[in-house]
Protein backbone atom coordinates (compact mmCIF):
# COMPACT_ATOMS: atom_id res chain seq x y z
CA UNK A 1 0.00 0.00 0.00
CA UNK A 2 1.45 3.33 -0.97
CA UNK A 3 -0.75 6.35 -0.56
CA UNK A 4 -0.32 9.42 -2.72
CA UNK A 5 1.42 12.03 -0.59
CA UNK A 6 -1.03 14.64 0.64
CA UNK A 7 0.02 18.11 1.79
CA UNK A 8 1.74 17.86 5.17
CA UNK A 9 1.19 18.26 8.05
CA UNK A 10 -2.24 16.66 8.17
CA UNK A 11 -4.75 17.88 10.74
CA UNK A 12 -6.72 15.07 12.37
CA UNK A 13 -7.54 16.72 15.67
CA UNK A 14 -10.91 18.31 14.97
CA UNK A 15 -12.24 17.33 18.37
CA UNK A 16 -9.66 19.72 19.87
CA UNK A 17 -10.54 22.57 17.57
CA UNK A 18 -11.52 23.24 13.99
CA UNK A 19 -10.39 25.87 11.52
CA UNK A 20 -12.83 28.68 11.01
CA UNK A 21 -14.75 28.18 7.79
CA UNK A 22 -13.79 31.01 5.38
CA UNK A 23 -17.52 31.77 4.95
CA UNK A 24 -17.69 32.31 8.71
CA UNK A 25 -14.75 34.70 8.64
CA UNK A 26 -16.32 36.59 5.77
CA UNK A 27 -19.56 37.01 7.71
CA UNK A 28 -17.64 38.30 10.73
CA UNK A 29 -15.39 40.85 9.03
CA UNK A 30 -17.78 43.82 8.69
CA UNK A 31 -18.48 43.67 12.42
CA UNK A 32 -14.86 44.47 13.27
CA UNK A 33 -14.79 47.69 11.27
CA UNK A 34 -17.75 49.49 9.74
CA UNK A 35 -20.44 47.71 11.80
CA UNK A 36 -18.62 47.89 15.11
CA UNK A 37 -21.51 49.13 17.26
CA UNK A 38 -22.49 47.93 20.69
CA UNK A 39 -25.80 46.07 20.57
CA UNK A 40 -26.59 47.72 23.89
CA UNK A 41 -26.63 51.14 22.23
CA UNK A 42 -30.35 51.50 21.69
CA UNK A 43 -30.42 55.04 20.34
CA UNK A 44 -28.39 54.99 17.14
CA UNK A 45 -27.95 53.03 13.96
CA UNK A 46 -24.56 51.58 14.92
CA UNK A 47 -26.13 49.84 17.89
CA UNK A 48 -29.14 48.74 15.86
CA UNK A 49 -26.94 47.15 13.19
CA UNK A 50 -25.05 45.20 15.83
CA UNK A 51 -28.23 44.15 17.59
CA UNK A 52 -29.72 42.96 14.31
CA UNK A 53 -26.63 40.82 13.69
CA UNK A 54 -26.83 39.31 17.16
CA UNK A 55 -30.53 38.58 16.71
CA UNK A 56 -29.84 36.82 13.44
CA UNK A 57 -27.11 34.72 15.05
CA UNK A 58 -29.42 33.85 17.94
CA UNK A 59 -31.91 32.48 15.40
CA UNK A 60 -29.19 30.52 13.60
CA UNK A 61 -27.98 28.89 16.82
CA UNK A 62 -31.53 28.20 18.03
CA UNK A 63 -32.43 26.66 14.68
CA UNK A 64 -29.55 24.17 14.88
CA UNK A 65 -30.69 22.79 18.24
CA UNK A 66 -34.47 23.20 17.98
CA UNK A 67 -34.67 25.97 20.56
CA UNK A 68 -36.47 29.29 20.74
CA UNK A 69 -34.03 32.18 20.04
CA UNK A 70 -34.94 33.67 23.44
CA UNK A 71 -33.47 30.57 25.05
CA UNK A 72 -29.93 31.17 23.75
CA UNK A 73 -27.39 32.87 26.03
CA UNK A 74 -24.11 33.80 24.36
CA UNK A 75 -20.97 33.05 26.37
CA UNK A 76 -17.23 32.89 25.82
CA UNK A 77 -17.31 29.16 25.10
CA UNK A 78 -18.38 25.81 26.44
CA UNK A 79 -16.30 26.09 29.61
CA UNK A 80 -18.18 29.22 30.61
CA UNK A 81 -21.49 27.68 29.54
CA UNK A 82 -20.81 24.63 31.71
CA UNK A 83 -19.83 26.75 34.69
CA UNK A 84 -22.88 28.97 34.33
CA UNK A 85 -25.23 26.02 33.92
CA UNK A 86 -23.86 23.90 36.75
CA UNK A 87 -23.00 26.53 39.36
CA UNK A 88 -25.91 28.73 38.30
CA UNK A 89 -28.48 25.95 38.61
CA UNK A 90 -27.03 24.48 41.81
CA UNK A 91 -27.05 27.81 43.57
CA UNK A 92 -30.54 28.68 42.31
CA UNK A 93 -32.09 25.35 43.30
CA UNK A 94 -30.06 24.82 46.48
CA UNK A 95 -31.99 23.31 49.35
CA UNK A 96 -30.12 25.38 51.89
CA UNK A 97 -28.34 28.74 51.79
CA UNK A 98 -24.61 29.21 51.24
CA UNK A 99 -22.43 28.30 54.19
CA UNK A 100 -24.45 25.23 55.11
CA UNK A 101 -24.06 21.55 54.22
CA UNK A 102 -26.55 19.20 52.49
CA UNK A 103 -27.47 21.93 50.04
CA UNK A 104 -28.49 19.42 47.37
CA UNK A 105 -27.35 16.41 45.37
CA UNK A 106 -25.77 16.57 41.92
CA UNK A 107 -25.14 13.64 39.56
CA UNK A 108 -22.47 13.52 36.88
CA UNK A 109 -20.13 11.05 35.21
CA UNK A 110 -16.42 10.38 35.74
CA UNK A 111 -15.53 10.72 32.05
CA UNK A 112 -16.95 14.23 31.68
CA UNK A 113 -14.74 17.08 30.54
CA UNK A 114 -12.82 18.92 33.27
CA UNK A 115 -15.04 21.94 32.61
CA UNK A 116 -17.87 19.91 34.13
CA UNK A 117 -15.95 17.94 36.76
CA UNK A 118 -14.19 20.93 38.26
CA UNK A 119 -17.34 23.04 38.76
CA UNK A 120 -18.88 19.97 40.42
CA UNK A 121 -15.84 19.69 42.70
CA UNK A 122 -16.18 23.36 43.56
CA UNK A 123 -19.83 22.86 44.49
CA UNK A 124 -18.89 19.90 46.64
CA UNK A 125 -16.65 22.24 48.67
CA UNK A 126 -19.58 24.65 48.95
CA UNK A 127 -21.93 22.22 50.63
CA UNK A 128 -23.44 20.23 47.76
CA UNK A 129 -23.08 16.48 47.43
CA UNK A 130 -21.86 15.07 44.12
CA UNK A 131 -22.19 11.51 42.83
CA UNK A 132 -19.95 10.65 39.88
CA UNK A 133 -20.93 7.43 38.19
CA UNK A 134 -18.60 5.48 35.90
CA UNK A 135 -19.71 4.93 32.30
CA UNK A 136 -20.14 1.37 31.06
CA UNK A 137 -17.06 -0.21 29.52
CA UNK A 138 -18.37 0.79 26.07
CA UNK A 139 -18.29 4.42 27.23
CA UNK A 140 -22.05 4.97 27.32
CA UNK A 141 -24.30 6.22 30.10
CA UNK A 142 -27.91 5.02 30.24
CA UNK A 143 -31.09 6.28 31.85
CA UNK A 144 -31.07 3.27 34.15
CA UNK A 145 -27.61 4.13 35.47
CA UNK A 146 -28.79 7.60 36.43
CA UNK A 147 -32.06 6.29 37.87
CA UNK A 148 -30.27 4.10 40.40
CA UNK A 149 -28.37 7.04 41.93
CA UNK A 150 -31.16 9.65 41.98
CA UNK A 151 -32.13 10.69 45.51
CA UNK A 152 -34.93 12.77 46.98
CA UNK A 153 -32.58 15.72 47.26
CA UNK A 154 -31.11 15.47 43.72
CA UNK A 155 -31.36 18.92 42.14
CA UNK A 156 -29.18 18.63 39.04
CA UNK A 157 -28.00 15.95 36.61
CA UNK A 158 -25.23 16.80 34.14
CA UNK A 159 -24.26 14.24 31.50
CA UNK A 160 -22.31 15.03 28.35
CA UNK A 161 -23.99 14.24 25.06
CA UNK A 162 -20.91 12.83 23.31
CA UNK A 163 -17.56 12.18 24.92
CA UNK A 164 -14.63 14.23 23.66
CA UNK A 165 -12.04 11.45 23.76
CA UNK A 166 -13.93 8.43 22.45
CA UNK A 167 -16.95 10.02 20.77
CA UNK A 168 -19.52 7.69 22.35
CA UNK A 169 -22.89 9.21 23.06
CA UNK A 170 -25.24 8.79 25.95
CA UNK A 171 -29.00 8.28 26.33
CA UNK A 172 -29.65 11.99 26.57
CA UNK A 173 -33.36 12.07 25.59
CA UNK A 174 -34.07 9.19 28.00
CA UNK A 175 -32.08 10.74 30.86
CA UNK A 176 -33.81 14.06 30.19
CA UNK A 177 -37.23 12.40 30.36
CA UNK A 178 -36.28 10.81 33.66
CA UNK A 179 -35.18 14.16 35.08
CA UNK A 180 -38.43 15.78 33.97
CA UNK A 181 -40.45 13.03 35.65
CA UNK A 182 -38.56 13.67 38.87
CA UNK A 183 -38.47 17.47 38.63
CA UNK A 184 -34.68 17.59 38.37
CA UNK A 185 -32.80 20.11 36.20
CA UNK A 186 -30.89 18.41 33.38
CA UNK A 187 -27.77 19.85 31.77
CA UNK A 188 -25.76 18.38 28.92
CA UNK A 189 -22.35 19.44 27.67
CA UNK A 190 -22.99 19.00 23.95
CA UNK A 191 -19.74 20.56 22.74
CA UNK A 192 -18.77 17.56 20.60
CA UNK A 193 -22.30 16.70 19.53
CA UNK A 194 -23.91 19.87 18.28
CA UNK A 195 -23.39 20.59 14.61
CA UNK A 196 -22.59 16.96 13.89
CA UNK A 197 -25.78 15.23 14.99
CA UNK A 198 -29.43 16.28 14.75
CA UNK A 199 -30.44 18.00 17.96
CA UNK A 200 -33.81 19.08 19.27
CA UNK A 201 -33.65 20.28 22.85
CA UNK A 202 -37.43 20.21 23.19
CA UNK A 203 -37.93 16.62 22.04
CA UNK A 204 -34.69 15.52 23.68
CA UNK A 205 -35.81 16.81 27.10
CA UNK A 206 -32.76 18.98 27.71
CA UNK A 207 -33.01 21.94 30.12
CA UNK A 208 -29.52 23.36 29.74
CA UNK A 209 -27.13 22.70 26.86
CA UNK A 210 -23.57 23.94 26.36
CA UNK A 211 -22.03 24.42 22.94
CA UNK A 212 -18.86 25.94 21.57
CA UNK A 213 -18.06 27.88 18.40
CA UNK A 214 -14.61 26.54 17.64
CA UNK A 215 -15.67 22.88 17.54
CA UNK A 216 -18.03 23.54 14.65
CA UNK A 217 -15.91 25.67 12.29
CA UNK A 218 -16.69 28.90 14.11
CA UNK A 219 -14.28 31.16 15.99
CA UNK A 220 -12.70 30.50 19.37
CA UNK A 221 -13.86 32.53 22.35
CA UNK A 222 -17.57 32.22 21.72
CA UNK A 223 -20.17 29.67 22.72
CA UNK A 224 -23.70 29.47 23.94
CA UNK A 225 -25.85 28.07 26.69
CA UNK A 226 -29.38 27.00 25.94
CA UNK A 227 -31.63 27.73 28.90
CA UNK A 228 -35.14 26.25 28.69
CA UNK A 229 -37.94 28.77 29.18
CA UNK A 230 -40.98 26.50 29.28
CA UNK A 231 -41.78 23.31 31.15
CA UNK A 232 -39.76 23.87 33.18
CA UNK A 233 -38.69 27.48 33.10
CA UNK A 234 -35.09 27.15 34.22
CA UNK A 235 -33.62 29.84 36.41
CA UNK A 236 -29.92 30.36 37.06
CA UNK A 237 -27.86 32.39 39.45
CA UNK A 238 -25.62 34.54 37.24
CA UNK A 239 -21.86 34.17 37.72
CA UNK A 240 -20.97 37.47 36.15
CA UNK A 241 -22.78 40.63 37.08
CA UNK A 242 -22.92 44.02 35.45
CA UNK A 243 -24.96 45.49 32.63
CA UNK A 244 -27.57 42.74 32.67
CA UNK A 245 -27.04 41.56 29.10
CA UNK A 246 -28.40 38.18 27.99
CA UNK A 247 -31.49 38.43 30.21
CA UNK A 248 -29.24 39.03 33.18
CA UNK A 249 -27.70 35.56 32.89
CA UNK A 250 -24.45 36.89 31.49
CA UNK A 251 -23.49 40.51 31.83
CA UNK A 252 -20.84 41.99 29.57
CA UNK A 253 -20.84 43.67 26.17
CA UNK A 254 -21.62 41.06 23.59
CA UNK A 255 -18.80 39.63 21.47
CA UNK A 256 -20.60 40.63 18.29
CA UNK A 257 -18.00 39.38 15.80
CA UNK A 258 -17.74 36.05 17.59
CA UNK A 259 -21.50 35.72 17.87
CA UNK A 260 -21.97 36.47 14.16
CA UNK A 261 -19.35 33.81 13.41
CA UNK A 262 -21.00 31.26 15.69
CA UNK A 263 -24.35 31.92 14.04
CA UNK A 264 -22.96 31.48 10.54
CA UNK A 265 -21.08 28.34 11.61
CA UNK A 266 -24.31 26.84 12.97
CA UNK A 267 -26.14 27.62 9.75
CA UNK A 268 -23.41 25.92 7.70
CA UNK A 269 -23.41 22.81 9.90
CA UNK A 270 -27.18 22.49 9.57
CA UNK A 271 -27.01 22.79 5.79
CA UNK A 272 -25.12 19.58 5.05
CA UNK A 273 -25.11 17.70 8.34
CA UNK A 274 -26.36 14.35 7.06
CA UNK A 275 -24.20 14.10 3.94
CA UNK A 276 -21.12 15.28 5.84
CA UNK A 277 -21.69 12.72 8.58
CA UNK A 278 -21.99 9.94 6.02
CA UNK A 279 -18.83 11.07 4.24
CA UNK A 280 -16.85 11.10 7.50
CA UNK A 281 -18.27 7.76 8.57
CA UNK A 282 -17.04 6.19 5.33
CA UNK A 283 -13.58 7.64 5.94
CA UNK A 284 -13.54 6.43 9.53
CA UNK A 285 -14.61 2.93 8.52
CA UNK A 286 -11.81 2.85 5.96
CA UNK A 287 -9.23 4.01 8.50
CA UNK A 288 -10.31 1.55 11.18
CA UNK A 289 -10.42 -1.33 8.72
CA UNK A 290 -6.92 -0.58 7.42
CA UNK A 291 -5.47 -0.46 10.94
CA UNK A 292 -7.25 -3.48 12.39
CA UNK A 293 -6.43 -5.58 9.30
CA UNK A 294 -2.73 -4.76 9.49
CA UNK A 295 -2.06 -4.93 13.24
CA UNK A 296 -2.81 -7.35 16.08
CA UNK A 297 -3.66 -6.33 19.67
CA UNK A 298 -5.50 -3.19 18.60
CA UNK A 299 -8.64 -2.02 20.34
CA UNK A 300 -11.16 0.51 19.10
CA UNK A 301 -12.46 2.17 22.24
CA UNK A 302 -16.08 2.97 22.94
CA UNK A 303 -19.38 1.68 21.66
CA UNK A 304 -19.17 0.24 18.13
CA UNK A 305 -22.15 2.24 16.80
CA UNK A 306 -23.19 4.80 19.38
CA UNK A 307 -20.35 7.16 18.63
CA UNK A 308 -19.61 10.21 16.53
CA UNK A 309 -18.83 9.50 12.89
CA UNK A 310 -15.78 11.72 12.63
CA UNK A 311 -13.86 10.41 15.63
CA UNK A 312 -12.08 7.22 16.56
CA UNK A 313 -9.99 6.34 19.58
CA UNK A 314 -7.66 3.40 19.11
CA UNK A 315 -5.41 1.68 21.63
CA UNK A 316 -2.29 -0.09 20.44
CA UNK A 317 -0.96 -2.77 22.74
CA UNK A 318 2.76 -2.75 23.68
CA UNK A 319 3.38 0.73 22.27
CA UNK A 320 3.65 3.92 24.29
CA UNK A 321 1.51 6.86 23.17
CA UNK A 322 4.02 9.67 23.29
CA UNK A 323 6.64 7.83 21.26
CA UNK A 324 3.90 6.94 18.79
CA UNK A 325 3.04 10.62 18.40
CA UNK A 326 6.71 11.36 17.92
CA UNK A 327 6.85 8.95 15.00
CA UNK A 328 3.78 10.61 13.52
CA UNK A 329 4.79 14.23 13.80
CA UNK A 330 3.46 15.02 10.34
CA UNK A 331 -0.02 14.06 11.49
CA UNK A 332 -1.68 16.20 14.16
CA UNK A 333 -3.62 13.91 16.47
CA UNK A 334 -4.20 13.65 20.14
CA UNK A 335 -3.06 11.06 22.63
CA UNK A 336 -5.60 11.68 25.32
CA UNK A 337 -7.33 15.04 25.33
CA UNK A 338 -5.39 18.15 24.28
CA UNK A 339 -6.13 19.80 27.61
CA UNK A 340 -4.22 17.10 29.46
CA UNK A 341 -1.60 15.91 26.99
CA UNK A 342 1.08 17.98 28.76
CA UNK A 343 0.79 15.63 31.71
CA UNK A 344 2.27 12.15 31.78
CA UNK A 345 -0.84 10.55 33.21
CA UNK A 346 -2.78 8.12 31.07
CA UNK A 347 -6.22 9.26 30.01
CA UNK A 348 -8.71 9.40 32.90
CA UNK A 349 -11.47 8.91 30.36
CA UNK A 350 -10.05 5.58 29.21
CA UNK A 351 -9.38 4.60 32.81
CA UNK A 352 -13.03 5.31 33.59
CA UNK A 353 -13.92 2.71 30.95
CA UNK A 354 -11.81 0.19 32.80
CA UNK A 355 -9.12 0.10 30.12
CA UNK A 356 -5.80 -0.97 31.66
CA UNK A 357 -3.12 1.65 32.15
CA UNK A 358 -0.93 -0.09 29.60
CA UNK A 359 -3.51 0.34 26.84
CA UNK A 360 -4.62 3.77 28.06
CA UNK A 361 -0.99 4.88 27.65
CA UNK A 362 -1.03 3.92 23.99
CA UNK A 363 -4.11 5.48 22.54
CA UNK A 364 -4.62 7.84 19.66
CA UNK A 365 -7.66 10.00 19.19
CA UNK A 366 -8.12 10.68 15.49
CA UNK A 367 -10.83 13.20 14.65
CA UNK A 368 -11.64 14.21 11.09
CA UNK A 369 -13.36 17.28 9.78
CA UNK A 370 -14.87 19.24 6.92
CA UNK A 371 -11.68 19.31 4.85
CA UNK A 372 -10.32 15.84 5.60
CA UNK A 373 -9.71 13.91 2.38
CA UNK A 374 -9.53 10.22 1.58
CA UNK A 375 -5.93 10.75 0.53
CA UNK A 376 -5.10 12.04 4.00
CA UNK A 377 -6.79 9.10 5.68
CA UNK A 378 -4.93 6.59 3.48
CA UNK A 379 -1.66 8.30 4.31
CA UNK A 380 -2.43 8.43 8.03
CA UNK A 381 -3.35 4.73 8.13
CA UNK A 382 -0.12 3.78 6.35
CA UNK A 383 2.02 5.91 8.67
CA UNK A 384 0.30 4.71 11.86
CA UNK A 385 0.79 1.07 10.89
CA UNK A 386 4.44 1.73 10.04
CA UNK A 387 5.06 3.54 13.34
CA UNK A 388 3.36 0.90 15.49
CA UNK A 389 5.41 -1.83 13.79
CA UNK A 390 8.62 0.13 14.30
CA UNK A 391 7.90 0.68 18.01
CA UNK A 392 6.86 -2.92 18.50
CA UNK A 393 10.24 -3.96 17.13
CA UNK A 394 11.63 -1.93 20.02
CA UNK A 395 9.14 -3.09 22.62
CA UNK A 396 10.17 -5.72 25.19
CA UNK A 397 6.48 -6.16 25.96
CA UNK A 398 5.66 -7.20 22.41
CA UNK A 399 8.44 -9.81 22.53
CA UNK A 400 7.00 -11.17 25.74
CA UNK A 401 3.53 -11.24 24.23
CA UNK A 402 4.86 -13.20 21.25
CA UNK A 403 6.62 -15.63 23.56
CA UNK A 404 3.31 -16.24 25.32
CA UNK A 405 4.23 -14.40 28.51
CA UNK A 406 1.29 -12.64 30.18
CA UNK A 407 2.65 -9.20 31.05
CA UNK A 408 -0.12 -8.59 33.57
CA UNK A 409 1.28 -11.49 35.61
CA UNK A 410 4.77 -10.01 35.92
CA UNK A 411 5.53 -8.23 39.17
CA UNK A 412 6.52 -4.84 37.89
CA UNK A 413 8.34 -2.49 40.21
CA UNK A 414 6.24 0.65 39.93
CA UNK A 415 8.35 3.80 39.93
CA UNK B 1 6.87 18.85 23.67
CA UNK B 2 10.12 19.76 22.00
CA UNK B 3 12.81 17.11 22.05
CA UNK B 4 16.51 17.79 21.78
CA UNK B 5 18.29 16.87 18.58
CA UNK B 6 20.15 14.06 20.35
CA UNK B 7 16.93 12.50 21.63
CA UNK B 8 15.44 12.63 18.15
CA UNK B 9 18.60 11.16 16.67
CA UNK B 10 18.60 8.19 19.09
CA UNK B 11 14.85 7.76 18.66
CA UNK B 12 15.10 7.64 14.90
CA UNK B 13 18.23 5.51 14.80
CA UNK B 14 18.30 3.60 18.07
CA UNK B 15 21.60 1.79 18.73
CA UNK B 16 21.85 -1.85 19.75
CA UNK B 17 18.20 -2.74 19.62
CA UNK B 18 17.46 -6.36 20.32
CA UNK B 19 17.91 -9.27 22.63
CA UNK B 20 20.43 -12.10 23.00
CA UNK B 21 17.62 -14.66 22.90
CA UNK B 22 14.18 -15.49 24.16
CA UNK B 23 13.30 -14.64 27.78
CA UNK B 24 14.03 -18.26 28.68
CA UNK B 25 17.38 -18.36 26.86
CA UNK B 26 18.70 -15.13 28.36
CA UNK B 27 17.64 -16.20 31.82
CA UNK B 28 19.76 -19.35 31.46
CA UNK B 29 22.85 -17.83 29.80
CA UNK B 30 25.45 -17.17 32.51
CA UNK B 31 27.43 -14.64 30.47
CA UNK B 32 24.38 -12.40 30.09
CA UNK B 33 22.95 -10.00 32.63
CA UNK B 34 19.41 -8.72 32.21
CA UNK B 35 17.81 -5.66 33.71
CA UNK B 36 14.06 -5.29 33.30
CA UNK B 37 12.80 -2.14 34.98
CA UNK B 38 9.74 0.10 34.92
CA UNK B 39 6.12 -0.91 34.60
CA UNK B 40 3.64 -0.85 31.74
CA UNK B 41 1.15 1.19 33.74
CA UNK B 42 3.76 3.90 34.29
CA UNK B 43 4.36 4.06 30.55
CA UNK B 44 7.99 2.92 30.61
CA UNK B 45 9.59 -0.51 30.54
CA UNK B 46 13.27 -0.94 29.74
CA UNK B 47 15.01 -4.20 29.10
CA UNK B 48 18.77 -3.91 29.06
CA UNK B 49 21.05 -6.88 28.41
CA UNK B 50 24.82 -7.04 28.77
CA UNK B 51 27.07 -9.78 27.44
CA UNK B 52 30.19 -10.12 29.57
CA UNK B 53 33.47 -11.70 28.47
CA UNK B 54 34.33 -14.07 31.31
CA UNK B 55 38.08 -13.80 30.63
CA UNK B 56 38.48 -10.06 30.42
CA UNK B 57 35.51 -9.07 32.62
CA UNK B 58 34.56 -6.51 30.01
CA UNK B 59 31.04 -5.83 28.76
CA UNK B 60 31.59 -6.81 25.15
CA UNK B 61 28.06 -6.24 23.90
CA UNK B 62 24.83 -4.68 25.09
CA UNK B 63 21.29 -4.65 23.74
CA UNK B 64 18.07 -2.98 24.71
CA UNK B 65 14.39 -2.92 24.09
CA UNK B 66 12.19 -0.19 25.40
CA UNK B 67 8.49 0.56 25.76
CA UNK B 68 8.31 4.23 26.54
CA UNK B 69 8.49 7.78 25.30
CA UNK B 70 11.19 9.13 22.99
CA UNK B 71 13.37 10.14 25.93
CA UNK B 72 13.16 6.68 27.45
CA UNK B 73 14.13 5.10 24.14
CA UNK B 74 17.04 7.54 23.76
CA UNK B 75 18.21 7.00 27.36
CA UNK B 76 18.34 3.24 26.97
CA UNK B 77 19.93 3.46 23.54
CA UNK B 78 22.62 5.73 24.96
CA UNK B 79 23.15 3.40 27.92
CA UNK B 80 24.00 0.49 25.60
CA UNK B 81 26.50 2.67 23.74
CA UNK B 82 28.23 3.69 26.94
CA UNK B 83 28.29 0.20 28.44
CA UNK B 84 30.14 -1.49 25.60
CA UNK B 85 33.81 -1.98 26.41
CA UNK B 86 33.43 -1.03 30.08
CA UNK B 87 34.16 -3.19 33.11
CA UNK B 88 31.29 -3.98 35.46
CA UNK B 89 32.65 -1.48 37.98
CA UNK B 90 32.87 1.23 35.35
CA UNK B 91 29.32 0.40 34.29
CA UNK B 92 28.12 0.85 37.86
CA UNK B 93 29.51 4.36 37.80
CA UNK B 94 27.26 5.63 35.00
CA UNK B 95 25.00 8.25 36.57
CA UNK B 96 21.59 9.35 35.42
CA UNK B 97 22.77 12.97 35.54
CA UNK B 98 25.28 12.19 32.80
CA UNK B 99 22.46 10.85 30.63
CA UNK B 100 20.39 13.96 31.35
CA UNK B 101 23.30 16.14 30.30
CA UNK B 102 24.18 14.19 27.17
CA UNK B 103 20.58 14.09 25.89
CA UNK B 104 19.57 17.53 27.24
CA UNK B 105 16.50 16.01 28.89
CA UNK B 106 13.94 18.47 30.29
CA UNK B 107 12.93 18.14 33.98
CA UNK B 108 9.75 16.15 33.21
CA UNK B 109 11.89 13.51 31.50
CA UNK B 110 14.51 13.02 34.20
CA UNK B 111 12.73 9.85 35.32
CA UNK B 112 13.74 8.28 31.98
CA UNK B 113 17.40 8.72 32.85
CA UNK B 114 16.81 7.34 36.34
CA UNK B 115 15.18 4.32 34.80
CA UNK B 116 18.16 3.81 32.47
CA UNK B 117 20.55 3.94 35.44
CA UNK B 118 18.35 1.42 37.26
CA UNK B 119 18.39 -0.83 34.19
CA UNK B 120 22.20 -0.72 34.04
CA UNK B 121 22.56 -1.52 37.74
CA UNK B 122 19.97 -4.23 37.54
CA UNK B 123 21.62 -5.90 34.51
CA UNK B 124 25.02 -5.86 36.21
CA UNK B 125 23.52 -7.22 39.44
CA UNK B 126 21.83 -10.01 37.49
CA UNK B 127 25.12 -11.00 35.87
CA UNK B 128 26.91 -10.98 39.23
CA UNK B 129 24.20 -13.02 40.86
CA UNK B 130 24.28 -15.62 38.09
CA UNK B 131 28.04 -15.91 38.53
CA UNK B 132 28.09 -15.71 42.33
CA UNK B 133 30.22 -12.60 42.33
CA UNK B 134 30.30 -10.32 45.38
Amino acid sequence: MSAKLPKLPIYLDHAATTACDPRVVEAMLPYFTEKFGNPGSRNHSFGWAAEEAVTKARHQVAELIGADPKEIIFTSGATESNNLAIKGAANMYAKKPAGQTQRGHIISVSHEHKAVLDPCKRLEKEGFEVTLIDPQSDGTVTREMIETVIRDDTILVTVMWANNEIGTFNEIPEIGALCHEKGIIFHTDATQWVGKMPTNVKEDNVDLLSLSGHKLYGPKGVGALYVRRRRPRVRLMALQEGGGQERGFRSGTLNVTGIVGLGKACELCAADMDSERQRLLNLRNKLEAAITNALDVVQINGHPDKRLAHLTNISFGFVEGESLMMALKEIAMSSGSACTSASLEPSYVLKALGIGDDLAHSSLRISMGRWTTEEEIDYAAEKIIEAVNKLRDLSPLYDMHNEGIDITKIEWAAH
Amino acid sequence: MAYSEKVIEHYEKPRNVGTFGTQKEIKEATNIGVGLVGAPECGDVMQLQIKVNDDTGLIEDAKFKCFGCGSAIASSSLATEWLKGKTLDEGMEIKNTEIVEELALPPVKIHCSVLAEDAIKSAIADYKQKNNKD
